[in-house]
């Protein structure tokens, strides 16, 4: 299965990938009409310290722990991708808990949020990929 | 100072409307134009600090900036331009030489602008590139006058060792140390796909990167940086740097800050100290002590690599190119006043030098008439722009190219002349880590083997419709190119005919 891989040696740190999920996820047209006057809350996040970066977001593990923790089975995997039925989660955050990366955080309306390889969205394909400008993050087959 | 005489050259345009305050711009900037103000939760920016290298307008988002070249004037007239006036406010503050980089930009004639190129008409059709075979390999290197027979009658081998180019462009030499590690990385692999060269320069050649010694031309200049057996051997060819075109007469000057550990290695140097090129090779002076160098250097890499002298352009070129090939180059490497440099003296880059289209005329000419055309290849480089201007220089005489601010372009650069600087925020003329890890060689090898690729499509079309179908043909071809707007004097020394005759 593709998934999405950072390379901490290309990263800039520059954080546009932050910026292009929360576009991808906003649901609207424009970038600005998205995105202005707004503190964005991503799926995916640029760790920094120390002149190394790199992007996170959630990793669709084989076997997810969150999945296992999710009391309302709101987290499923579908084809490899982890996703989140927003309808059926109560926000217990006990999936945040348990992510040893990280990569699930609270969304605005009280549900948890993570990346679902744009797959849901407008973007059709993951937007932090397509809009690194060096490359640091792909979208790829590995073994 | 109190008083700063001069106003920025270029205005950062923020269009407020567009910019969501992502602060890209600000991360991106290694001159530190723009920052964040949380108290007017707005960017700002410096304008004075802004080099017009365009990473934030390519990286922004929104599209919400833009760089213009202000309207803010001097009160200018013809004599006193707006640029005297600021190289005289700039020098009277600083007591110090003015230093450029890139070519020279002054408005002098542009001959590549100046020819036009023939097409078949009725007689000599054209070809078709897409249908029928069009060759564009070239070989470098001195060709056998006669053929020659052993005492059983078997011809024997008596070709010098020469260059294989798959196409008719190479890659001029920059150092390493005047551009970063990934720069070098993407023009040597860029080099190897293409089944050409690139040049190291003469800050020696990185360990990492001897593995593409077979697409590799290594560098002996003044300083004689990094120069020792094992680099002379692991090239293609080994180059003499006589001269560059950006600055002919003058050495060159890597600062002690951007002589790191890896480069201080590379050029066996000590680490910070400065990396100071004479202005000439303290051992040549002559035609003769030339030729010691080219057969020291052929002693060293056992006869089996060619050896290429380059030369800035300059008024006796002909005469000085004749004096190289007799004194046993494999080829000859002319760089025009257009050429580039990681540093120049502003004065010296502008004002010294000849154009590189007249000067491959003369030499090509010289060279013909001497009868020794055939000992010698003849590349050239300085500003070659586009896939016209190499059909252009083949048809004036040249052999092959040498591109090094195209090439760079296609790895990002924007010409904003600040290499001089180390801040290039494209991670291409800087040694500073956080900067080098801008330009990803796995990107910027593509945009290189791309633009050449395109090029040598274009190269194919043009000759096809001249009804010529392999590069050897074009060579030194004359009677295809016609000046435009050019003098008796001009057209002569080309060699070529005024349109319509």
């Amino acid at each position: 299965m593709k998934r999405i891989y950072v390379n901490e040696k290309w990263c800039l740190g520059c954080h546009l990938c932050e910026y292009y999920c929360a576009f991808a996820n906003s649901g609207k047209d424009s970038m600005v009409k998205a995105l202005k006057n707004v503190t964005i809350n991503p799926r995916i996040r640029i760790e920094e310290h120390g002149g190394i970066s790199f992007a996170v977001s959630c990793r669709h593990c084989e076997e997810p722990i969150c999945t296992k923790s999710c009391i309302t089975g709101a987290l499923t995997v579908n084809d490899g991708v982890i996703q989140i039925d927003k309808d059926k989660c109560v926000g217990c955050y006990t999936c945040i808990l348990t992510c040893p990366y990280g990569a699930i955080v609270p969304s605005d309306t009280g549900a948890i949020q993570k990346c679902e390889l744009c797959i849901n969205n407008s973007s059709g394909k993951p937007a932090c990929v397509a809009g690194c400008p060096n490359k640091a993050i792909v979208f790829e087959e590995k073994e | 100072m109190a008083i700063d005489f001069l106003y920025p050259e270029y205005e950062i345009k923020r269009d407020r409307d567009k910019c969501i305050c992502c602060r890209v711009c600000e991360r991106q900037c290694a001159n530190e134009a723009h920052w964040y103000d949380p108290e007017l939760q707005m960017m700002m920016c410096d304008s004075a600090k802004c080099v017009n290298c365009h990473r934030c307008v390519a990286l922004c988002p929104t599209r919400a900036l833009k760089i213009v070249k202000t309207d803010h004037t001097f009160k200018e007239n013809a004599n006193w331009t707006g640029e005297h006036i600021a190289e005289i406010y700039r020098q009277a503050g600083t007591g110090g030489v003015l230093l450029s980089s890139m070519g020279n930009p002054k408005k002098y004639p542009i001959y590549w602008d100046k020819m036009l190129i023939n097409a078949s008409q009725v007689t000599n059709p054209p070809i078709d590139p897409l249908r029928e075979p069009m060759e564009t390999k070239v070989f470098l290197g001195a060709k056998p006058g006669k053929v020659e027979f052993n005492s059983k009658g078997e011809i024997k081998n008596n070709l010098p060792p020469q260059l294989k180019l798959e196409v008719p462009i190479m890659f001029s030499a920059m150092s390493y140390g005047s551009i970063s590690y990934n720069a070098h990385e993407s023009l040597a692999r860029a080099a190897r796909e293409l089944g050409t060269f690139y040049n190291t320069g003469e800050g020696g050649l990185h360990e990492d990167f001897y593995k593409y010694g077979a697409n590799t031309i290594v560098q002996v200049a003044s300083g004689r940086f990094g120069v020792h057996k094992d680099y002379l051997n692991a090239g293609a060819a080994i180059e003499i740097k006589m001269g560059q075109g950006a600055k002919p007469g003058i050495g060159g000057h890597l600062p002690g800050i951007k002589v790191r550990e890896d480069i201080s290695r590379t050029r066996m140097i000590p680490e910070g100290s400065d990396a100071i090129s004479p202005a000439p090779h303290h051992d040549i002076y002559s035609i003769e002590d030339l030729r010691q160098l080219v057969y020291s250097l052929k002693e060293a890499s056992d006869y089996k690599k060619p050896v290429i002298v380059k030369i800035a352009a300059v008024h006796n070129v002909a005469a000085i190119a004749s004096g190289i090939a007799r004194g046993g180059a494999d080829i000859i490497a002319i760089d025009g006043y257009r050429g580039g440099t990681g540093a120049a003296p502003t004065r010296i880059r502008d004002n010294v030098g000849i154009p590189i289209e007249l000067a491959l005329a003369a030499v090509d000419q010289r060279l013909r008439e001497e009868g020794i055309r055939n000992n010698v290849s003849i590349v050239v480089g300085g500003s070659i722009r586009s896939s016209a201007d190499v059909v252009k220089a083949i048809a004036l005489g040249a052999d092959a190219v040498y591109i090094a601010t195209s090439a760079l372009m296609a790895l990002g650069c924007h010409l904003c002349r600040s290499c001089q600087k180390g801040n290039c925020n494209w991670g291409i003329a800087t040694q500073r880590p956080e900067l080098v890890r801008r330009l990803n060689p796995d990107i910027g090898y593509k945009r290189l083997v791309n633009l050449v690729t395109a090029w040598n499509h274009e190269i194919k079309e043009i000759m096809g419709g001249m009804g010529i179908n392999s590069i050897e043909s074009l060579r030194g071809n004359r009677l295809m190119l016609r000046g435009i707007g050019l003098t008796e004097k001009e057209l002569s020394i080309l060699g070529i005919k005024h349109a319509g005759e």
